[in-house]
């Protein structure tokens, strides 16, 4: 489901082009955002073309509305096909959401309540992406504010239903874990121990905003600050019970000077080591 | 999947509207709760239109713009998930909002902006040389069309454009902006879209090119001199990447 390293690597971001293209070995690998390369040509291709000469490269997309009740847009679908064609990327990945409706594109990943029909349709529509990309995605758990009373199944449940119906991978988000649960006040540890961890073929670390609230913290999901301590904590559990996996820091807004994230990159990667190490011995 | 949709249809409402739909929980604070994808909306497809057209932003400041911005996101959400196309509408939606009537060329510069931004993103298509197209022109250059690089793009406007886009860019100073029409020709240097005032001659005759009309319609209104500058500076900058059979 994914030729990504068992290593860490951070979202491409267009400042630190030059940086990256000149010391490519302090990564395992990159990762963009389809929908950022969706253009027939110029300076964007150019300059991802030169640098899938020298990294693993990770393309996940966030405009496919797979948690949507409306069809799958062809045309985007077609686009993923003709991008996953051109850079053979490594992974592809998406989002257990929905951000289209009635043809507007809202650039969000919305929520979705988990039942027996949202299921299907989830399910249907990796088909149809596995399909015609001709390779299996992965697909991450979102970060959420509400949830739905006709919800039937837990996230986890979910997840595990639709991997082992579809075939998927899935991409962890260990922020979006801590942030849903505190969002949602239940607990992120209980939520791991019923994840799908075998299906884990790559794990997002990000930073996130607080808000206090008088019914409690409110976590959103920014990308824009480190990688918080109680999410490591969560991630160095996982990655000692599970063992290495392709890590990815991802900082959206804001964004730092390329050492700042190679820091992040860093710790990740001496955590991963250390499972290396611990199942070694 | 009919009461997904349903589902989904009250959540959309809802993000316009800010009411929380029916069926939507939290631990509580659920208004506040539910409005960080409200706002996740609309500031994320805001901060699109900010990176899109940063002259008109720092025309008009960002208190301005991020209001009017506003009011075009809410009436014109993308019907794309390919951002760096949204906004073609955004010049139309300024010459008719009534706030930003004071300032009439504003119209134009967000067009340029759009302009610059889809000659950003056209696709890579390698230039003829000057002796290949003069070879290919030798005879009967007439009934020969011209397919000019991808990125190539033109406006004319009433309004001096040129210099107001060129004294709001970072780094220029300003000075006094000529009250004349002008017209520019905009296209794919490496990283940059250089916009190069032309006369509305050569613009005309770029228009007709892209058009697709023979080299003897498209400059069948001006003098030789005055197409040969046309074709010469299309040639200057590489932008004719065939010569064809009409």
């Amino acid at each position: 489901m994914t030729q990504l390293p068992e290593a860490t690597g951070i979202g491409f971001k267009r400042t630190h082009f030059e940086a990256l293209r000149q010391t490519p070995n302090q990564l395992g690998f990159i990762e963009v955002h389809a929908e950022n390369y969706m253009g027939d040509g110029g300076p964007t291709h150019a300059q991802l073309t030169a640098l899938r000469k020298d990294y693993a490269l990770s393309v996940h997309g966030v405009g496919l509305s797979i948690g949507g009740a409306e069809p799958l847009n062809r045309d985007h679908l077609n686009r993923l096909k003709h991008l996953c064609d051109r850079y053979a990327p490594d992974s592809f990945s998406e989002h257990l959401a929905w951000s289209s409706h009635g043809g507007d594109f809202l650039n969000d990943l919305l929520p979705l309540p988990y039942d027996d029909a949202t299921l299907d349709v989830v399910c249907d529509h990796i088909d149809q992406v596995q399909d015609r990309l001709g390779r299996r995605m992965l697909l991450e758990n979102p970060s959420t504010y509400v949830t739905f009373e006709t919800s039937t199944l837990a996230e986890t449940d979910f997840l595990s239903q639709i991997t082992a119906r579809t075939g998927c991978g899935l991409l962890l988000d260990i922020n979006n874990v801590f942030v849903s649960c505190t969002n949602h006040r239940t607990d992120p540890r209980a939520y791991l121990a019923d994840f799908p961890l075998h299906a884990v073929g790559e794990i997002h670390l990000g930073g996130h905003d607080a808000e206090d609230l008088p019914s409690g913290p409110l976590l959103i999901d920014a990308h824009g600050s480190p990688v918080a301590d109680p999410v490591w904590t969560l991630y160095t559990e996982t990655i000692m019970r599970i063992g290495p996996r392709p890590t990815l820091i991802e900082w959206d807004t804001d964004v730092p000077a390329l050492s700042v994230l190679l820091d992040e990159a860093d710790r990740a990667d001496a955590i991963l080591k250390g499972a290396r190490h611990a199942r070694a011995s | 999947m009919h009461a997904h949709l349903e589902t989904q249809t009250a959540f959309r409402n809802g993000l316009k509207t800010g009411a929380v739909p029916p069926g939507i929980t939290a631990v509580g604070d659920v208004e506040r709760r539910f409005s960080v994808y409200r706002n996740t909306v609309a500031h994320s497809l805001t901060d699109a239109l900010c990176q899109r057209f940063p002259t008109v932003l720092r025309l008009v400041g960002d208190a301005f713009f991020r209001a009017t911005a506003g009011v075009f996101v809410a009436e014109n959400p993308p019907q794309s998930a390919i951002l760096h196309d949204y906004g073609t509408a955004f010049p139309e939606f300024l010459a008719g909002f009534p706030p930003a009537a004071t300032l009439p060329y504003l119209p134009d510069i967000a067009r340029i902006e759009v302009l610059r931004g889809q000659a950003y993103h056209a696709a890579d298509a390698l230039p003829m040389t000057a002796q290949s197209i003069s070879d290919a022109l030798a005879a009967g250059p007439e009934e020969r069309g011209l397919t000019l690089h991808p990125s190539v793009r033109v406006i004319t406007s009433d309004h001096p454009v040129v210099a107001i886009w060129a004294m709001n860019q970072p780094g220029a100073t300003p000075r006094p902006v000529p009250p004349e029409p002008q017209a520019a020709l905009m296209f794919r240097l490496g990283e940059n879209i250089p916009v190069v005032g032309v006369t509305a001659d050569t613009a005309g005759i770029v228009t007709r090119l892209l058009a697709g009309e023979r080299l003897g319609t498209a400059c069948a209104d001006v003098p030789p001199q005055v197409a040969s500058v046309a074709i010469g500076l299309l040639i200057q900058h590489g932008l004719i990447i065939q010569v064809t059979q009409t």
